[in-house]
């Protein structure tokens, strides 16, 4: 990955920070909840969900096993197809790679289709120095671009933006970039996406390279797949004659067949719809019929090195459908800003330090960066044990240990400034290895409950300095199961 | 060593630790959701569509040049684009000037057209989806895109599928596919759904039945 934010704090500061921007908060509570309501009704409208996403997960988990095999298939298919096919390392040589097949176009501005791919290396930077102008096309992604902003959720970029924020950046900024905003515009969103509409589609019109990432690519077929509701997607892919997309080397499926599974679960969980507006698939190139060179960047950056770990790559299921940002009760809170990279919430958490390493203080403090309420878990379509990944990721971070990066085993130290952290993960070990213990403390914890302190004393005060203890439930759960026989009593 | 093999060798190296190990893949799942008669089905692709927003008519094959001239007229289209391969009885009736789609226009040729009638290759009941592949029937990608009006022509029921799994097995992954479900919309404004940004903004759609009881304009 290309580094972290530049110049971001820790999760811990970052957090504090959002937690007190009322109208962050208020965004973002609207949103994720909204989506939250909608994605429940959505899932249940399929009586076979617990089978798709168990399936989703082995799709996923039979592929990883043998990526190799999958990645030399894709190729060839693709190849086959019309395609050429580019391999990256890192995000450097991606960088290097789309410059200068931009270059050889002669031309000096693309289209782009919303892509985590290309933010996470950071694409759009490299190609300014290089005087190529990227337009992000995807209305979100608009108002993060116009807005000099950075991008807080991995489904709606713009989510800590209120309709009255994009009003103001869209009067402000769209003349520098095109077509000016329209005279006298409101803040309703049927007006800013009009706006939007128009602004956007002289560049359409008169693009000749798109650059897009992709959802799903086939090995056996060498097609690929983005999903999306705009039709921004659409223009990007078929009007430029040359289209290139850089595409994570973890999202391949092995069969067309597979497509069936994802493109049911996908988007029920992202968007909470049954169906997505429009999802465009291809192959190779076809005659007279959109981009007529296709290019393929396969990008390993940092994937690789997460598939050597054998708790953590179960990151790589991942189909950013974005589910578990909704679901989050520190994301709520803290915003996607905090987590200081374009995977943000329980998937950033555990995707960020597995993509970069664990050595920068923000990356060190990601796996912190949740309750380990496991809802995240709950929602997840491809099974991902969010909270397993973290608390394997805490471990690493106190004690080091044997990791692989960029290919090499190397041996991580445990990292400074992580002492007190150090002496909680000891405790708690402790404690939950001696249940007697365990259950004392939690009698004697509910028992003081109102006298509990904000933080913690002695060596503890670190720790819980940048956190909130949590509250402690008025009779610890193993007393209410007796009590009640398991509930079958009838609780409190 | 080209970036290729460094890593195809990394991937190698980082599955070492269970070498041979597969996930077997089960597919536990439903193949379709529900059991309806094949009027039940078209008649749920209808709802589903509605619910997303598409206007939906329905008329016998017989009633089809009537049904889209009516539709053009109302809408005041004045040019319409026309696939190679569409039938050309469907426009007999229609007052609309056609135009050819032809690779050599521009996409700002395309974007002066008022509206676009195709056919699909296939129409999912339980997603609400139309799924064009670039047959002659229904053209080049880029038809169904710049236009503002999109016009589908459905053949029910034997262009119907209920479930995602089924329309998959009917479709070539070869071909360029675009899977329509309502009209182009976002919610990236406080989660407010709005029709239309980039792509067609009204889509139409007419489920072309071989019997009369179907004739409901709606
Ligand atoms: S981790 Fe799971 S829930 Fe979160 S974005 Fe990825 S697939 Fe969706």
């Amino acid at each position: 990955m290309s580094g972290t934010f530049v110049g971001m704090p820790a999760f811990p500061e970052a957090a504090h920070e959002a937690v007190h921007n009322q109208t962050l908060r208020g965004n973002l509570r609207h949103a994720t909840h909204t989506i939250r309501a909608k994605r429940a009704k959505a899932v249940s409208e399929v009586s076979d969900w617990a089978e798709l996403r168990e399936a989703g997960k082995r799709i996923k988990d039979h592929t990883l096993r043998r990526l190799d095999h999958y990645l030399v298939q894709l190729e060839e298919s693709v190849v086959a197809a019309g395609g050429t096919v580019h391999w990256a390392a890192d995000a450097d040589e991606a960088n290097e790679i789309v410059t200068r097949l931009v270059k050889m176009t002669g031309e000096s501005e693309v289209v782009k289709v919303k892509s985590m791919a290309t933010q996470e290396i950071g694409l759009n930077e490299a190609l300014e120095a290089e005087g190529i102008r990227a337009y992000e096309t995807d209305l979100a992604e608009l108002i993060v671009q116009l807005g000099k902003d950075r991008p807080s959720h991995i489904l709606v970029p713009a989510i800590h933006r209120n309709r009255g924020e994009i009003r103001d950046i869209f009067e402000r900024e769209m003349s520098e970039w095109g077509r000016p905003a329209p005279e006298g515009l409101t803040d309703t969103p049927a007006e800013l996406a009009e706006a939007a509409r128009l602004h956007l589609r002289e560049k359409f019109l008169r693009a000749k390279v798109g650059i897009s990432g992709a959802n799903f690519m086939v090995a056996d077929t060498g097609t690929l797949v983005v999903v999306e509701s705009e039709g921004n997607g659409r223009m990007c892919l078929t009007l430029p004659e040359t289209l290139i997309s850089v595409v994570g080397i973890e999202k391949i499926v092995p069969t067309w067949q597979d497509l069936e599974v994802f493109l049911q679960t996908l988007p029920r969980s992202s968007t909470a719809e049954r169906m997505n507006p429009y999802t465009s698939t291809w192959t190779g190139t076809t005659d007279e019929d959109g981009p007529q060179n296709f290019h393929l960047v396969l990008l390993d950056n940092g994937r690789s090195d997460t598939l050597a770990d054998e708790v953590g790559r179960q990151a790589l299921r991942c189909i950013r459908c974005s589910a578990c940002l909704n679901v989050c009760p520190v994301y709520e809170r803290a915003g996607g800003h905090a987590y200081g990279s374009v995977y943000p919430g329980p998937i950033g958490a555990i995707l960020s330090p597995q993509l970069r390493g664990t050595a920068s203080e923000i990356d060190a403090s990601l796996p912190y960066a949740s309750s380990l309420c496991g809802a995240c878990y709950e929602v997840c379509p491809v099974a991902i044990d969010i909270p397993e990944v973290l608390v394997h990721l805490r471990e690493r971070v106190v004690e080091g240990g044997p990791v692989v990066r960029e290919g090499n085993k190397v041996v991580l130290k445990p990292a400074k400034g992580h002492a007190a952290e150090r002496a909680a993960m000891r405790a708690a070990r402790w404690a939950f290895t001696h249940p007697g213990v365990l259950r004392t403390g939690q009698r004697a914890a509910s028992r003081t409950r109102r006298l509990h302190p904000r933080t913690l004393p002695g060596p503890g005060r670190a720790w819980s300095d940048t956190r909130n203890l949590p509250p402690v439930p008025a009779e610890p759960f193993r007393d209410w199961w007796q009590r009640t026989n398991g509930g079958k009593e009838g609780g409190k | 060593m080209s970036s290729r093999e460094r890593i195809l060798g990394r991937v190698r190296r980082a599955l070492a630790d269970a070498p041979g190990e597969d996930v077997p893949v089960e597919r536990g799942y439903l193949r379709e959701h529900g059991d309806r008669s094949v009027e039940e089905t078209v008649e749920l692709l209808a709802e589903n569509l509605a619910d997303y927003r598409a206007i939906v008519h329905r008329c016998t094959a017989a009633g089809l040049p009537a049904t889209l001239a009516g539709m053009l007229a109302a809408r005041g289209a004045k040019t319409v684009l026309v696939p190679p391969g569409l039938e050309p009885a469907w426009l007999a009736d229609a007052g609309t000037e056609q135009v050819p789609d032809r690779a050599g226009s521009t996409p700002h040729e395309l974007d002066r057209v008022d509206s676009v009638v195709t056919a699909c290759a296939v129409a999912v009941a339980e997603t609400g989806t139309l799924v064009l592949d670039g047959g002659p029937d229904q053209g080049r990608r880029r038809i169904t895109l710049v236009p503002d009006h999109h016009i589908c022509v459905v053949r029910v029921p034997d262009q119907v599928v209920s479930s995602v799994p089924q329309a998959l097995e009917r479709l070539d992954p070869v071909r360029p596919l675009t899977w329509i479900s309502g009209p182009s919309a976002t919610s990236d404004i406080e989660l407010d759904r709005v029709e239309g940004v980039h792509g067609p903004r009204t889509l139409e759609v007419v489920l072309v039945g071989s019997q009369p009881s179907e004739d409901v304009n709606s």
